[in-house]
């Protein structure tokens, strides 16, 4: 499905699900999506709020916690399966192996510690360094995310920061030990266009030089034109359409990528109102039959509204949608 | 009759970062202040959108907390519908003023109460205003999830059940749910997805329409600002350096920070532009250079820009902080002939 540049994927996700328990039974958040990265490879995750996009990140850097957990398939890192470790191997593949970067940049930082302290353990921990050796990798991770001043910020706590300079903390934290993978959740939400770009060329050379694979969510389609390799949209747990990103941008074939791209503000073009994609994404407890974007879709059929499809390729580019099923109408 | 809602005047923010006193005499190194805002002035008229745009740690968010008053202003004032609020004393003197102004958060997760149910959440400002009263504060909560896109049976879950835009919708929900008058949008939807995002653009511009609200609106991406605004601020390292009308603003900026700014704009188009990134490294607020802080990044900086700070002045109805346009040797924008 997947069109690879090269054979063995870093990472593989086949036919993952994702449940979370409830006392009226279990709610389905992820619902057997497969794809994969290669070395060096950015894959881009796009979708709505809720599609599942970060749960997917999470189930892979293991941190799911009760109700929620993987209850079908397998995640595999350079061929070893990582999705049923013990709790302490796992730790150890994180920050070493896979470095994340989460949504919520109170995840990863502690209110009490100096950002140099935070920075200082993680490299330790992870690559065989004394104090300085640290604390010198420290201050060059904070240069390279742009944080001004980086010497004297050192450190600071975290509330001394801007927001934006509190992401790009969390992304340094999640470099410092080298990773091969990098699940990088919403990293450039709060910054501004110069430091995007800033942060997009650093990931770039990463993937170039050391040929670390990147999973970089985000909704910023701008951001995924530029960096992406390919991207895969998801909508109410499933992927609906994967491949390489000019395709998908340029000619997005489902119907619910087609609607992405029209809801984009741009300058320059007045309008009243900005396209919506009329509706919303249904809530897990209520996925509707079929096809989950029939109620939405305006090429709507009988057949979406009773079987589910599967992604169907379609050139280098899969497509969950029954448009694009030979058998046809 | 346009009237000021807000007035901000000479606004400055400074915060003593320095290490303690005793890691000081022992490692040395001095004090040391970040001056986050630095003199900022300017007003907001009823019914408009002010958008403040510049670079990460530019200092918006500490003009945002000064204004709602989560942070006292070092010096200056802040003027709410002619009421000074810019000493503690007297923000206490007006509760009434206080309660009219509401700020949605930059961080969605750190301002949900995690062990409050989101119905609470959403409830307290009702109740505080005492809007509604019994079961008409649980209606009026159901009506405000609806509006955000959410469901009224998610009143009953907790905020670590919601996804990241999902959360950043329930401070949205919050925050109209005080009925205020001013709204303060602190990146309200950097978090969210571009179809969620018009969503809530859009319901964001009915209201302001159909009950005269103000905003104060930042964020850093420039075509939701394109999109939302009346007037555009853009600021530097503690500094507004122009604003005008949005229009004027993308179509004829003077402040060469403010070119930077759009140049380097990501091309959705992927037409094969390539955008410029704003060039040179960003000055600490900690150590800002004299004169002009732009200057060492700035293509027309002369001599007088290393040494004096250019006031703000007025060209119609631009406001630029620049010595080059004062001088009139800046040249003319790319755009500005088509525009
Ligand atoms: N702990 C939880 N308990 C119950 N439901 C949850 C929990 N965590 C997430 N969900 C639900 O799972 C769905 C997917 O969430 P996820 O966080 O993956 O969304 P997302 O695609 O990252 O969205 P966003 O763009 O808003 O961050 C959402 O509908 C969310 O409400
Ligand atoms: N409580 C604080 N203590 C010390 N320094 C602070 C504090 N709050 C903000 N600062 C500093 O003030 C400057 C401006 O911060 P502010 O949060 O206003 O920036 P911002 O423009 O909102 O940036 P961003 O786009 O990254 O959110 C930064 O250098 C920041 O580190
Ligand atoms: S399968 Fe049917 S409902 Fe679903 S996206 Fe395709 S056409 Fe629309
Ligand atoms: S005052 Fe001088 S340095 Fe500052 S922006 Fe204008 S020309 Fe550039
Ligand atoms: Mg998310
Ligand atoms: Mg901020």
């Amino acid at each position: 499905m997947a069109t690879d540049r090269s054979n063995v994927p870093l990472l593989e996700v086949s036919n993952l699900r994702v449940e979370f328990a409830t006392r009226r039974g279990p709610l389905v958040a992820i619902d057997d999506i497969s794809f994969s990265i290669a070395p060096g490879e950015v894959l881009g995750v796009v979708g709505e709020s809720g599609a599942g996009k970060s749960l997917t990140g999470t189930a892979i850097i293991g941190l799911l916690e009760p109700p929620g957990g993987i209850t079908a398939g397998e995640i595999r890192l350079a061929g070893r399966r990582i999705d049923n470790l013990p709790h302490d191997e796992m730790r150890k593949i994180r920050g070493k192996e896979i470095g994340a970067i989460f949504q919520d940049p109170l995840t990863s930082l502690n209110p009490l510690y100096r950002v140099s302290e935070q920075l200082i353990e993680t490299i330790r921990t992870h690559l065989p360094m004394d104090a300085s050796q640290a604390r010198a990798r420290a201050l060059t991770l904070l240069q390279e995310v742009g944080i001004p001043g980086a010497a004297e910020r050192l450190d600071h706590y975290p509330h001394q920061f801007s927001g934006g300079m509190r992401q790009r903390v969390v992304i340094a934290l999640a470099l410092a030990a080298e990773p091969k993978l990098i699940v990088a959740d919403e990293p450039t939400t709060a910054l501004d266009v110069s430091i995007q770009a800033q942060i997009i060329s650093l990931l770039k050379r990463l993937c170039r030089e050391h040929g670390t694979a990147v999973m970089l969510i985000t909704h910023d389609m701008g951001v995924i034109a530029e960096t992406a390799d390919r991207v895969a949209v998801m909508y109410a747990g499933r992927i609906a359409e994967i491949g390489p990103v000019q395709d998908v941008v340029k000619r997005p074939l489902h119907p619910y990528t087609t609607g992405l791209m029209g809801a984009i503000p741009a300058i320059g073009h007045d309008v009243h109102a900005l396209t919506q994609i009329d509706g919303s994404m249904p809530r897990l407890d209520s996925i509707p039959r079929g096809c989950a974007f029939n109620p939405r879709c305006t090429k709507v059929f009988d057949r979406c509204r009773v079987e589910r499809p599967d992604p169907i390729p379609q050139g280098r580019t899969a497509v969950a949608c029954w448009l694009y099923d030979g058998a046809g109408r | 009759m346009s009237e000021n809602v807000l007035r901000v005047t000479e606004l400055k923010r400074y915060f003593d970062v320095s290490k303690p006193l005793l890691n000081r005499i022992l490692e040395g190194g001095g004090r040391q202040v970040v001056r986050a805002v630095d003199g900022v002035s300017f007003e907001i008229e009823r019914g408009e959108t002010f958008s403040l745009v510049g670079e990460s740690g530019c200092g918006k968010s500490t003009v945002a907390r000064l204004i709602v008053g989560l942070y006292h202003p070092s010096d200056g004032d802040v003027e709410f519908e002619g009421v000074s609020l810019g000493r503690p004393a007297s923000r206490a003197r007006h509760p009434e003023k206080q309660a009219r102004m509401q700020m949605i958060f930059q961080d969605p997760y750190a301002s949900l109460n995690p062990r409050w149910r989101v119905g609470d959440i959403i409830a307290e400002p009702i109740r505080f205003r005492k809007l509604e009263q019994g079961a008409a504060v649980m209606e009026r909560v159901g009506e405000l999830l609806k509006l955000v896109g959410l469901a009224p049976r998610d009143a009953a879950k907790y905020p670590h059940e919601f996804s990241g835009g999902q959360r950043q919708r329930i401070s949205i929900a919050r925050a109209l749910a005080g009925k205020p008058d001013f709204l303060v949008c602190d990146e309200p939807t950097s978090a969210l997805d571009v179809s969620v995002q018009a969503q809530i653009l859009n319901l964001m511009k009915e209201l302001q329409k159909e009950l005269n609200l103000t905003y104060l609106f930042i964020s850093h991406n420039l075509a939701v600002v394109y999109h939302v605004s009346t007037k555009v601020g853009v600021m530097y390292l503690g500094r507004l350096v122009e604003w005008s009308e949005t229009k004027t603003l993308f179509g004829n900026p003077l402040h060469p920070y403010s070119r930077m700014l759009l140049d380097a704009i990501p091309d959705l188009e992927m037409s094969g532009r390539a955008r410029t990134p704003v060039g040179g490294e960003v000055p600490s607020p900690i150590n800002p250079p004299p004169g002009c802080s732009f200057h060492p990044r700035c293509p027309f900086a002369n001599e007088r820009c290393k040494s004096e700070v250019p006031a703000v002045l007025s060209y119609g109805s631009q406001h630029v902080a620049c010595h080059a346009v004062q001088e009139g040797r800046l040249p003319l924008w790319r755009d500005a002939a088509a525009a």
